[in-house]
Formats: structure tokens, sequence, C-alpha cells
């Protein structure tokens, strides 16, 4: 028999305001699950609040050299500064079988050609909206290109209708608008080269500023919305749309949860989810990006470097088909193993993976794939043209001043 | 020799301190110990009573400040190890101050507009709080029923926790909140942006919580002090026919001085390290509406992994801090400790 080891696990699965944590269930009892088929591994779980895992908790773990074995990954340039200060575990070496039947979604945990993580769930951003609120403003079809989403807030907006809520006050609800744009106005391979180089001098992070100026300037958007947060409250961004004073709100997939979150009861939940609609992000008349590309984003786990053999094998066993099918049943998320995707049963969610699906490329996270330094500059950025004070060019300048000092 | 060594030890516990505070007494040295074992038992007792606090402070105290100096000087993301980080001399400083080049509208003009925060509420405590905590504290000077209870929900803010009251204030002032209904009820427009995060309003707004948090503080603190002010000057000063207002200017003032001056002190300290309650309404502003000094460090430290350039900041800090306290000390303290050093003698 192989000798006794235990696995410490971060992740952030805590439970919400109601005491419910379907996430953090659904892992103990993957946990115990693997424990049962391997009597040999045991499991120390610890459920930590996202911010400090990410800012504060794991940076410092790392640092010390007492870092937990297995521990949230969100990928792009956090990941690539980690694997580059050697923290990580190689994971291509340990379990290919698993990280080939995941398939494209886990390039963002992958770097210098070398996996250091695998997810277990992965979606596009798009639009949430209100079909109630369509048809009483009189919008028959989701808008598919700028002009339409143009005219339709002006429909809303003449209904007495808060077109979009937009959560500018925590910085990145505002920030992926401007994503969306340069995803629109920039060529793939720039947007792509611009990760690895941090080279920003194509005309087109100027341009997606610039929309998104244009866009601001027809008032689209909440009253107050720089001090408006993404959740939680009931007069943030996502409260705005379940309580119906708003009609759209530009979020990822996991906005279900939030909305559904808002809803007092299961009747509630059943009717704001059978009024939800989902689109993706509009075509624009101009660019050099593909209309059909998304952006996204997802959550995944890494092993740290000392870590026991076990855990390259515990996440391969993590993202297999029938967990990652467990996944979506227990929790209501997406799965990002293929193989798992008949068991996502909402509707939006649905339409959501085919739009990942069939995208010409899924780009993540703007903020991730450039990491926290250059990401929170491109953030700050934007969100001063948001507040009035920032232009489409002083977001340029700011990612070009943080990429100079790493 | 052995008399100085016996006061100096103060509260200690030693036999002959009594004595010695009393005067000299001549049957002392015949009780007393060599002057050698005396010598070692002093130290002993230093040890042993200001050795843990001294290892904390150079745990807690003196060495994250050595090595934030020491950190100031390299290129470090706080990700990976320090002894792979960069040496960059004094670049992180510059970048700060004089943001050369492309580092202008990134670095160092946001760190001058934290600065140029942090001084404004100083010199907003001083033209406004003061005279304001001052005057609720010479009216709340008096018997008059309900005095305890009065006191109380002054001082009641102080006693909150910053992230509590922060909450609180997040909650009145959200764009659908109580301050905003008042506002519209009354005919009047709410800011723009929000109440926290509109350009001319935010900072107002955040000095009015600032206020509302630590005026509690300099009331009570002026309370006492003037429950320290002899009750016959007041009695004679009305026997003579002074008005309420000339007592409090002639005499209640004055005497309660060097509380006002230990309070501005504080007041000017925690104006420069400025830190929760900022942080907890958002984060300094998303445009840095009210950012200080310490908001700024933490955002660029921990939250872009700028760890070098943080600490670059935090040393700024410390610095801004020590200068004022030594000048304050030098120039505006000197006169109320030397006063008690007259005293005493």
């Amino acid at each position: 028999m192989d000798e006794p080891v235990t696995l410490t696990w971060w992740h952030n699965a805590v439970a919400g305001d109601n005491g419910e944590n379907l996430l953090g269930d659904y892992w103990q009892k993957v946990a115990d699950d693997y424990h049962a088929l391997h009597p040999n591994v045991s499991f120390q779980i610890e459920q930590i609040q996202n911010e400090d895992l990410q800012r504060t908790r794991i940076p410092v773990a790392l640092q010390s050299g007492d870092a937990p074995d297995i521990f949230q990954q969100w990928g792009g340039g956090e990941l690539a500064d980690q694997a580059d200060a050697g923290y990580l575990m190689d994971l291509s070496a340990a379990i290919p079988d698993a990280i080939a039947e995941l398939g494209g979604a886990v390039a963002p945990w992958q770097y210098d050609g070398t996996t250091y993580g695998v997810p277990f769930t992965f979606g596009v951003e798009g639009f949430w909206y209100r079909k109630s609120l369509f048809e009483k403003a009189g919008i028959t079809s989701e808008p598919a290109t700028m002009d339409e989403l143009n005219a339709d807030v002006q429909k809303l907006k003449d209904a007495g209708i808060i077109p979009i809520s937009v959560g500018a006050g925590d910085k990145w609800p505002a920030a992926h608008w401007w994503y969306n744009f340069a995803l629109r106005e920039c060529a793939k391979d720039v947007l792509q080269a611009s990760g690895i180089t941090f080279d920003f001098s194509d005309p087109c992070f100027v341009a997606a500023g610039e929309d998104l100026k244009a866009f601001i300037d027809t008032n689209p958007f909440q009253p107050q919305f720089t001090s408006t947060p993404a959740q939680q409250v009931p007069s943030s961004s996502a409260g705005l749309l379940a309580t119906g004073k708003s009609a759209m709100e530009l979020m990822g997939h996991w906005n279900i949860f939030v909305l559904d979150g808002f809803a007092a009861d299961d009747a509630a939940k059943a009717a704001l989810d059978a009024d939800l609609g989902w689109f993706p992000f509009p075509a624009t008349a101009s660019g050099k990006g593909d209309p059909t590309a998304a952006l996204g984003g997802g959550d995944g786990f890494s092993c740290y470097k000392d870590a026991p053999a076990a855990c390259a094998d515990f996440l391969a066993y993590l993202v297999s088909a029938d967990v990652q099918k467990g996944f979506a049943e227990a929790v209501g998320s997406l799965p990002v193993n293929p193989a798992a995707a008949s068991a996502v049963t909402n509707p939006n969610l649905q339409e959501l993976a085919a739009v990942s699906g069939n995208a010409a490329y899924v780009q993540l996270w703007l903020d991730t794939t450039y990491g926290q330094n250059v990401g929170g500059a491109m953030n700050d950025g934007i969100v001063a043209i948001f507040a009035g004070t920032g232009t489409p060019q002083g977001v340029v300048d700011l990612m070009t001043a943080a990429a100079a000092t790493a | 020799m052995v008399n100085t060594a016996a006061s100096g030890k103060g509260k200690g516990p030693a036999p002959g301190a009594k004595a010695s505070a009393a005067g000299p007494s001549p049957e002392r040295p015949m009780t007393r110990k060599t002057p050698r074992s005396g010598e070692a038992r002093k130290w002993g007792e230093i040890t042993l009573f200001v050795g843990p606090a001294l290892v904390m402070f150079l745990v807690f105290v003196v060495y994250p400040v050595a090595s934030a100096l020491r950190y100031s000087f390299y290129k470090w993301n706080g990700v990976k190890a320090f002894s792979e980080a960069e040496f960059i001399g004094l670049e992180n400083y510059r970048r700060a101050l004089f943001g050369p080049g492309v580092f202008k509208t990134a670095y160092s003009e946001p760190f001058w507009t934290a600065i140029g925060h942090n001084f404004a509420i100083i010199a907003l405590s001083m033209s406004i709080q003061l005279p304001l905590a001052l005057i609720i504290a010479l009216i709340l000077n008096r018997r008059f029923p309900g005095r305890t209870a009065v006191r109380l929900i002054i001082f009641a803010p102080y006693v909150l926790s910053e992230v509590i009251a922060g909450v609180m204030w997040l909650i009145i002032f959200d764009p659908n909140g109580i301050a905003t209904k008042l506002f519209t009820d009354l005919g009047l427009t709410p800011p723009a942006g929000g109440w926290f995060e509109d350009q001319k309003w935010g900072f107002w707004t955040v000095f009015f919580v600032v206020t509302w948090k630590y005026l509690g503080l300099a009331i009570i603190l002026f309370l006492a002090g003037l429950s320290g002010v002899p009750q016959e000057l007041q009695e004679a000063a009305s026997i003579d026919g002074a008005s309420w207002w000339q007592i409090q200017r002639r005499i209640n003032i004055p005497l309660i001085g060097p509380t006002i001056r230990i309070w501005a002190f504080l007041s000017i300290i925690g104006s420069i390290q400025l830190f929760d309650m900022v942080w907890v309404l958002n984060k300094g502003g998303t445009v840095g509406q009210y950012s200080t000094i310490a908001s700024f460090m933490m955002d660029k430290g921990f939250f872009r992994k700028d760890m070098g350039f943080g600490s670059a900041i935090a040393v700024i800090m410390f610095l801004i801090s020590l200068i004022v306290a030594l000048l304050y000390m030098f120039f505006i303290l000197r006169r109320d400790n030397s006063d008690s050093v007259k005293k005493a003698r």
C-alpha cells in the first residue's frame, strides 16, 4: 500500500449570506470520494474568501516556502509569475491524458508550453438581460451590432428603464467593457502578442477606448455608476438587474448565481431564471477583430512544486468527466470537460457554452492575461474614462508605464 | 551614585526605593548590599522589564522598517524570492517623486495628489475639527441632565470599528441610499458621480465621515482637560463680572492648551497615516478622489505587485511622519515639556 499523505487544499468556495455553499460542499464530497478510492490520501481543506486568497494568502504562502499542496489558480499573467519563480508543479508530464481531455480551455493555465494548472470551470462573457423589460420597451430581437444595441438603449430609456447597469465602483466590471471593445478593434495576433511583449503601440488599443468613450457618452448606464458595486447589495449592478430596475448587464458566466442570490425563494429564482436571456457582445462597425471572438475566464487549481505526486493525480480526478458532470449538476455551473457538457441544464449557460465553442478564439480576461501590475494599471485607466477624468490614450499610457516597471 | 541608581529604578520593588524617595537615610548603606551586586541587580531588572518589550520592538518595528528600506531599492514583484530581485538604487523613489517620462501620470502625479489629500486633511482638521470640538466641549462642560448620555453618544463613533463605520456610511451614501433620497426630497441635486466618487464632492464626503469618526476623541480629550481646570478660577472670574465667553477665552481655553496641542499632534500623525476608513470606503476612490499616502502604498505594493515601489512609498511616509513629529515636538510641544519640567522641579 502507498504511504499515507495529506494534501492541503485552499479554495475560494465560501458560504454566502444565506449560509449556502454549494461549491464548497461539492469540493468536500470530491475529496471524500477520492479518499475512498485512495485511502492513503487525506485532505485538509481551507475555504478562504477570494480576495484574501488571491492577493494575500497564496502569495505569502508561496514566499514562505510552506504553501498548500493544491490552491486556486486563475491562470494568465499571475500563473506566469508563479511559474517563473518556480513555485508550480509541471502537470504536463504528470497527467497528460487529463489535460488533453479538456482541450483548448487549458491554454490560460499553460506557460511556455507547460501546463501548470487545470481549470474546472470556464465561460465567456456576454449580456445578461431581462426578457420582460425588452418586451416592455418594444425590443423584439437581441442586438447583434453596436448600432442595434444603441437603438435598444434608446428604446429602454424612452420606456423609463435603466438600459444597462455597470458596477464601475469595483473597477473590473467597467474595465470589461474596454476589453470587449479591444477584442473587436484589435487583430487576434496583436492582442495575443501584447500579453507577452507588453507592447501596446498598436492604434487598436486607443481605438478601444474611443469606442468606449463614445458609448458612455450615450448615457446607457444607471446614475452614479462609479459608486455602484457589482454584486451583493440590491443597489449593485447585478442587484439592479435582478430586481428589474435595469435591463442588461455585461458579465461573465457566474452572473447566474449572483442574480439568483437576490431571489427570495425557489419560486422567485425559477421566475427570474425564466425571464433572463443572454447574448454575446455585439459586433462593432470598425476594427480588425473577429466579431465572433469572445472574452472569458475560469477557475482552476495548481499544485505546489513540493506537493506529493498524489496532488497531480487528484487534479486529474477533479477534472475527469464524471466529477465534472457532478460539478455541473451540484453547483449548476459550466464545466470545462467537453464530456460533461450534457449535464448543463440552464438554457442561458447552454447558449453561452455554444458561443464559447463556436468562437473564433476565446481571449482570457485582459487583466488576468497581463497580470496584476499592467492589468491593474489598465483597469485604473479605463475606470478614469468612466469617471470622466481619463482619456483613451491615458489607458495605453498607464499600461506602458506599468509594463516599464516589471 | 547609589542614591541616583535607587531613584532611577522608580517604581521598581527595590527595598531602598522608598527610602531614597524620602531623602537619604543614614541607615541605608548598612542594609544595602555592595554596590557591585546592586549594579548587577539593576541590570538584571532592566533586562527583565525592558527585555521582552525591546525584543518585540526590534522584531515587529525595527526589523520591518529596516526591511522596507531595503526592499525599496529593488525591483521586486513580491512573488519571486527576494534574492532574485533586481537592485535598482533610488529608481523607485525617483518614480514616486519626480516620475520622469511615462511614469509621470501613472505614478508621481497620483502620489502627489495623495500627499496633498493627507495635508488637506491636516489643515481641515485644524481649521474645522479643532474649533468645532472645542465649542462642543465648552458647551458640554457643565452639569445638565443626561450629560453622561450625551458624552456617550458623542464618543460612540470613535469606539466603532473603522470597517463597521465605513460600511455604515457606504450604505447611507449609496446611490439609492438615504442621503440621496434626502437630497432629492429637499429639491437638491445629489453629486452626479455619487457621494464618494464624484470628482468635486468625493473628498469632502470622506472628510465629513472622518470628522464624524474622530471628533468624539477631540471632545472627550478637551472635556478631560476642562475638568482639570480649577473651579475657583471660573468662580472668581464670574464674581468679577466676566461673561461666559470671557471665562472660556481667558481661562478655560488657555488652561487646556497642553491638551489641545497633544490632540493636534495625534490628529496630524493620524491624518498622515489615514488608511482604514479610506480603504473601506472604496480603496481611495475609483480614480483616487480621496487617496492617501497609505492607500496609494497598499494599492501599488500589494494590488499591483510592485513591492519595491510600495516599500519606497512606505519609507517616504515614515520620513514625512518623522519630520512632522520632530518639528511639532521641537516647536510646539517643547513649551509644554519645559513647563512640566519646571513644575516637577
